[in-house]
């Protein structure tokens, strides 16, 4: 299968081991990975603060450059919670049923990861190698937009070397939600740090997730308060092999 | 027209606020232990019920239904709540309801009034117009004494009181009731606000009400309580005046069976509530002889003008969206600087008040989607929040810093060549703050992040740049 991987905007810049990390898992399943470089964002960024104009360009230009993919697949489920849950909402507010054809016939083909994984490949053994202890933050658009469920753990479970730690208070808000965590500062921190406090109960080394934005968050705090524990995406976690364990070692 | 939601116009912006409340330990030790008490009664209740989401989906869709024809039911309220001896007041805005109410309780010649719970009297703020014309308002919910008596304002639409814990109460009872000695268990309290509200309940000739719902076809009012206190309030005075909301109207009787169980589940965790009133008019010899309504606009029919937030008057006002929001959860209610606080306040207090004020609230969310989880009317908060969010911005009243930032970033990601040189300058522009590959002293919009938090540093290659090598 040809999967047209959406990168999205900021792992893009700040997490490119993720993107590196999703085709190596898909082509070691022996699918095909293309890279449309004119891909840039979904535009949840400028939607959820109230810019919807600038959102609108973005979905146009989504919808121009992956309009013939046959499967797009997206490793951040609140970029896909954007799309499902926002492009036909902005279709029919811009009043335009071509876009909204458009929109219809791309959303079942856009993938969050562990969906494409679980659902589409039917796969949950990836022959992945991670002796660590890990907790799994459920990212509130993952759990409550796209009902992705258990869907990681299940990928999670097939991982050699693993041990998977339930987070307590799973369903709480790690606190970022994108410029809230900016425009809020002290409320989002207050959240982080009984996010923090959980993660710190497990034990675990390393906290996962199927977003890095609020990995990037709750990573945030685990490095300033120099807990020594670490997030990874759920991608590398699942490119880890015997051979290549993908951490960085010195 | 003046359109008031309590002191929310003069508010501080949320951040300033909340930031003082994140600081308050024992308030947040407070809302997190009753919100969790009540979070957990709730998911048991609502658990058992097999048919909740069609409940869920009866309730919305009676409400969505009034709304779209709220000018025939509220009609037909006024007539048969006239033709039973009740006599309906229409005020504009909370001045003239607050004037309607004043007026009324002059006219019995009235010098003190007890109260039930109601949310629109904080809205109109009747308790300050009350006292400036020389009448003595007592609230008789618990909560709302222990508010009352320490001069505090509501943080819970349904727990007014959820940020007080019983050592802070004891005190204010203490002081306020003069006693000398009070015990701190919850029936000691109890006990001592019985005594002090049961003479009052006896004495006073007029009772102020809200109401939960109000039935067209019957012209009844509702009002659900747990206390007992309402009850006192609705049958013991001579004359009674109910404030509400034109929202709270339903069409018939039977809609009743689906509200009465959605709101106790939600609100409270109980199957239902201990005490449901409904009255229909006067009835003679049982009851008040008088009753007025007063049917409360303040804004609302401006909020049922736009189609893409009209669903915010659905509100039952059961309060679990408060219970539920992370946001909440850590500020208490007083942070949102309006009687309507959490997830439904921050939609509807800006609403009511025409956007003019209280424009930090659509912000004051991290969109996690908690609210509309429980809404037991599925009222989609996290859109209306997005959608007020807009409206905050396309009325120019956005930080100058954050919509340079965001027409830069458009700007970028109009096209893969400018996101490429961002990335570029993104890298170059670190470089002063990158300290071992972590940034933790970021300047403008950023520094609320680093105040507590790393960022890593940009890597030195992107993922297009690591593919186009590839």
């Amino acid at each position: 299968m040809v999967i047209s991987l959406f990168i999205t905007c900021y792992n893009d810049a700040l997490f490119p081991r993720t993107g590196q990390a999703v085709v190596e898992v898909l082509e070691r399943l022996g699918h095909t990975v293309e890279f449309r470089a004119a891909q840039t964002c979904c535009g949840q960024m400028h939607y959820n603060t109230g810019y919807r104009e600038d959102s609108y360009a973005l979905l146009r230009q989504f919808l121009d450059v992956f309009a013939d993919a046959e499967v797009i697949v997206c490793p951040s489920s609140s970029c896909v919670a954007m799309m499902r849950d926002h492009y036909p909402k902005m279709a029919a507010q811009l009043n335009d049923p071509a876009l909204a054809a458009r929109v219809e016939a791309i959303l079942p083909r856009v993938f969050e990861f562990s969906e494409l994984l679980v659902d589409k490949l039917g796969v949950t053994d990836v022959g992945a190698f991670y002796p660590h202890t890990v907790t799994m933050h459920a990212s509130c658009h993952a759990l409550r937009s796209l009902h992705i469920g258990t869907k990681p753990a299940e990928l999670l479970k097939q991982v050699k070397g693993l041990t998977l730690l339930e987070l307590p208070d799973a369903d709480q808000c790690c606190g970022f939600g994108g410029t809230f965590a900016v425009k809020n500062p002290d409320v989002s921190a207050a959240m982080l740090s009984d996010k923090v406090q959980c993660v710190l109960g497990t034990r675990a080394e390393a906290c996962t997730g199927a977003d890095n934005s609020c990995l990037m968050h709750i990573g945030g705090a685990l490095s300033r308060q120099r807990t020594g524990v670490r997030t990874i995406h759920l991608a590398e976690i699942l490119a880890s092999t015997e051979k290549n364990s993908r951490e960085k070692t010195v | 027209m003046s359109v008031r939601v309590g002191e929310a116009a003069s508010a501080p912006p949320f951040p300033e606020a909340a930031k003082r409340m994140v600081a308050n330990s024992q308030l947040r030790r407070n809302v997190r232990h009753a919100t969790d008490v009540i979070r957990t009664k709730r998911g048991r209740v609502v658990g058992e019920k097999e048919d909740w989401e069609a409940l869920r989906n009866a309730g919305k869709a009676i409400k969505d239904h009034t709304l779209a024809n709220l000018d025939h039911y509220l009609v037909q309220f006024e007539e048969a709540c006239t033709k039973a001896g009740g006599k309906v007041h229409w005020a504009r805005d909370a001045d003239e309801a607050n004037r309607i109410i004043v007026d009324l309780v002059k006219q019995y010649n009235a010098d003190e009034v007890i109260k039930v719970k109601t949310m629109t009297s904080d809205e109109t703020r009747l308790n300050v117009a009350l006292e400036a014309a020389g009448i003595t308002p007592f609230e008789t919910d618990l909560a709302d004494l222990i508010v009352q008596l320490g001069g505090d304002k509501p943080s819970h639409i349904v727990v007014p009181a959820l940020h007080r814990n019983r050592m802070e109460i004891r005190e204010i009872f203490m002081k306020k009731m003069g006693l000398d000695t009070l015990g701190y268990q919850p029936e000691d309290l109890a006990g001592a606000a019985r005594q002090y509200l049961r003479e009052r309940f006896l004495r006073v000739k007029v009772g102020i009400s809200g109401a939960n719902y109000l039935v067209a076809e019957t012209g009844s009012v509702v009002v659900v309580e747990s206390e007992g206190n309402g009850r006192m309030c609705l049958s013991l005075p001579e004359v009674l005046i109910s404030i509400v909301g034109v929202e709270k109207v339903i069409p018939r009787f039977e809609d009743l069976e689906v509200f009465l169980q959605l709101l106790p589940r939600s609100a409270t965790g109980e199957r239902m509530n201990p005490y449901n009133s409904i009255w229909t008019g006067v009835t003679p010899g049982d009851g008040p002889q008088a009753f007025h309504i007063v049917l409360l606009d303040n804004g609302r029919t401006e909020v049922l003008a736009d189609p893409e937030s009209r669903e915010t008057l659905d509100c039952i006002r059961c309060g679990a969206c408060l219970n539920a929001c992370p946001v909440y959860r850590q500020t208490g209610g007083h942070a949102y600087g309006s009687v309507y606080g959490g997830p439904i306040g921050a939609i509807l207090t800006p609403q009511l008040q025409s956007m003019e004020h209280s424009q930090t609230l659509p912000y004051a969310s991290s969109l996690c989607g908690a609210c509309y989880e429980v809404c037991p009317v599925k009222i989609n908060i996290p859109e209306i929040l997005i959608h007020l969010r807009t409206k905050v911005v396309e009325s120019g009243h956005a930080p100058l810093a954050e919509r340079l930032a965001m027409k830069g970033a458009a700007f970028a990601m109009s096209k893969a060549s400018r996101l490429s040189l961002a990335h570029a300058f993104a890298r170059l522009g670190q470089w002063p703050f990158n300290d071992d590959g972590k940034l933790d002293n970021l300047p403008g919009l950023l520094a609320g992040w680093t105040e507590t938090r790393d960022l890593d540093a940009i890597p030195a290659e992107s993922f297009r740049e690591w593919w186009a090598k590839r």
